[in-house]
């Protein structure tokens, strides 16, 4: 697996952009309306992620930061504030920067392959780009099962195909809610360092979601965290530990107690 | 008639076993042999009532026989015959319709029990199915194509507007009142305005049974497509999907299954509006003959008739199983008719 992910890949596809997008968030406020009342779940928020950079949001659930998400992929418009990409503002959504959500949310009619192709083929790219489907599946492990339903693949696989579907399109960014949040512990540990690679491999700029303080610290490079609804940040906590990274390292410890301390639960550290 | 079908088909898996557990499929399966062999001998031998003018008595035992014979021929060769499968699983069916048809050979045709003509035997119906099978061919041909007609029609108007419905809300403004005052009507409500306006009888009974089918099948597609996970739309979006895309390759795709449930159900609908129209105006077809044998008393051309448009019903919605079974594999836990 990992030799595979070292190998440059073979053929006529389009190469990896070697540069990650670089996301600027200014004064970004929002609100739904719930019973035609305004409901705020942002409260001016500013976040600048430079290219190629690793970035967690972390805080606790329901605060907004899945909304967050929503406005950079630019499904949704921010009510007041805007979000630049590359210095151009976000106003609908673009394939360079690739949603990844905590349900995979495969087509359960397409196999595997068909699913992780849907971008080549919304964009009718799939013709001169085919060898890119086949490349994301392996990157994920799953050429063997290509031809396989959704149904039949276990979460964790699931996540893959839906990482694979993500990776085919070459995003300069790719947006991470809480993909991993409902594997299981063994499986998602796993996947912590899959795409720690996929990310150091393509240059792509991260920005994950997740309320899982160990997960946050351990894949990124700066952990921004938090408040509950709505959402501010509270902190920015930077972990220059270089990849890989250890579980058990006291500065990875140190920090987590930093963190929980931001969140108000440090008393039960 | 779909609730009842889908039912049947839930409870197959837990008869298929039935046979074995009755005592072994064999004996079971040598018991009704040898009862439609006695229900064979029981018509040959046994004269029928004084007065009686039925010709294909002999036919009939014949008939008989030979059906024993194959059932007792399939259990006792080899169990991997698929065709062998079948008659050993439903051996005690065969039982049960041998008892059944030696019951009614009985009351009609050796006693006279049963006040004839309403109730004839066996060898009655053969003698209509040998005698007018022509002209049932032509009726069965006859209602087919105007099914097959109407149906067709109302099934692609209604995914058309069903589809058109669920994804624009300007569509669905001017035509979600019209379907909801029209499309409760039964469609039989029509047949005397339709049988004027329309220029022929056909035509009138093309447009029912597809005003009949395309209903449910508006209804049905339109909460299909409505009811599709914002998601799937979402990540659609972000990997560079249009409108055309969304609609043809998400909404479309996803609302399958509720399509399905409609067509079936346009279907269920279609066959009674198809029988009262060939009844009431179109000179041709199932329903007609059905109305035309009551009318000059042949009861068992009734029957014969009754029992040839069982089958092609019921074939029809196998048929449509098959389809979905086919294009909806990609469902966990589908339900096998």
């Amino acid at each position: 697996m990992v030799a595979a992910l070292m190998q440059k890949p073979a053929g006529q596809a389009a190469p990896a952009p070697s540069r990650g997008l670089a996301l600027d968030i200014g004064d970004v406020s929002h609100h739904f309306e719930l019973d035609g009342k305004p409901l705020p779940v942002l409260d001016r928020v500013s976040l600048r992620v430079a290219s190629g950079e690793f970035v967690a949001l972390l805080g606790p659930s329901g605060c907004g930061k899945s909304t967050l998400l929503r406005l950079v992929a630019g499904l949704d418009r921010p009510t007041t504030g805007r979000i630049f990409a590359d210095g151009a503002p976000i106003q609908a959504p673009d394939p360079s920067r690739v949603l990844v959500f905590q349900d995979p949310t495969l087509y359960p009619w397409r196999t595997v392959w068909k699913n992780a192709s849907l971008g080549l083929e919304a964009r009718g790219l799939l013709k001169s780009r085919r060898g890119r489907v086949d490349e994301a599946l392996a990157l994920v492990g799953l050429s063997d099962f290509a031809n396989a339903l959704p149904h039949q693949l276990s979460g964790g696989m699931a996540q893959r195909a839906a990482l694979a579907r993500a990776l085919v399109n070459d995003p300069s960014l790719l947006i991470l809610d809480e993909p991993l949040g409902k594997l299981d512990s063994l499986t998602r540990i796993t996947m912590q360092s899959e795409i720690v690679s996929l990310w150091q491999r393509s240059g792509f700029t991260a920005l994950l979601v997740t309320h899982d303080v160990e997960e946050a610290l351990f894949l990124a490079e700066r952990v921004i965290v938090f408040s509950s609804r709505p959402a501010r940040i509270v902190a920015e906590i930077r972990n220059d530990r270089p990849h890989p990274r250890h579980r058990g390292d006291p500065h990875i410890a140190e920090l987590r107690r930093q963190v929980l301390n931001h969140l108000g639960l440090d008393a039960t550290w | 008639m779909t609730i009842t079908a889908i039912e049947t088909a839930s409870r197959r898996t837990s008869h298929a076993g039935l046979a074995e557990r009755l005592g072994g499929a064999s004996l079971v399966g040598g018991a009704a042999g040898a009862t439609w062999l006695a229900t064979a001998a029981l018509t040959r031998f046994w004269a029928d009532k004084p007065d009686s003018d039925w010709v294909h008595t002999d036919n009939t035992a014949l008939l008989f026989a030979a059906v024993g014979a194959i059932i007792i021929l399939a259990t006792a060769s080899s169990p991997w015959i698929a065709l062998s499968q079948r008659i050993r699983r439903y051996a005690p069916w065969f039982l049960l319709l041998a008892v059944g048809t030696a019951s009614w050979e009985t009351v009609t045709a050796k006693l006279g029990l049963l006040p004839m003509p309403f109730f004839p035997p066996p060898q009655a119906l053969i003698e209509v199915v040998v005698d007018d099978w022509p002209r049932l061919l032509e009726g069965a041909i006859a209602s087919l194509r105007l099914l097959a007609g109407g149906y067709a029609i109302g099934a692609l108007a209604g995914f058309a507007i069903g589809v058109a419905i669920g994804w624009s809300i300007r569509v669905g403004y001017w035509v979600h009142p019209i379907l909801r005052f029209i499309g409760p009507l039964p469609a039989t409500a029509w047949l005397p305005l339709a049988f004027f306006v329309f220029p022929s009888s056909g035509s009138a009974s093309t447009f029912l049974i597809a005003l009949a089918t395309g209903f449910p099948v508006t209804v049905l597609t339109w909460s299909g497509v409505a009811s599709v996970r914002s998601d799937y739309y979402d990540i659609a979006r972000t990997l560079g999907a249009n409108q055309r895309f969304l609609v043809l390759k998400v909404a479309i795709p996803a609302a399958m299954p509720y399509v399905f449930v409609g067509l079936f159900m346009g279907l269920g609908n279609s066959f009674a509006v198809l029988v009262v129209a060939e009844m009431l105006g179109v000179k041709s077809g199932l329903g007609w003959y059905l109305q035309w044998a009551q009318g000059w008393a042949a009861y068992a051309n009734m029957y014969v008739a009754l029992i040839v448009t069982a089958l092609i019903c019921s074939s029809l919605i196998t048929l449509l199983f098959k389809l979905r079974d086919r294009l909806l594999s990609w469902q966990k836990g589908l339900v096998r008719w």
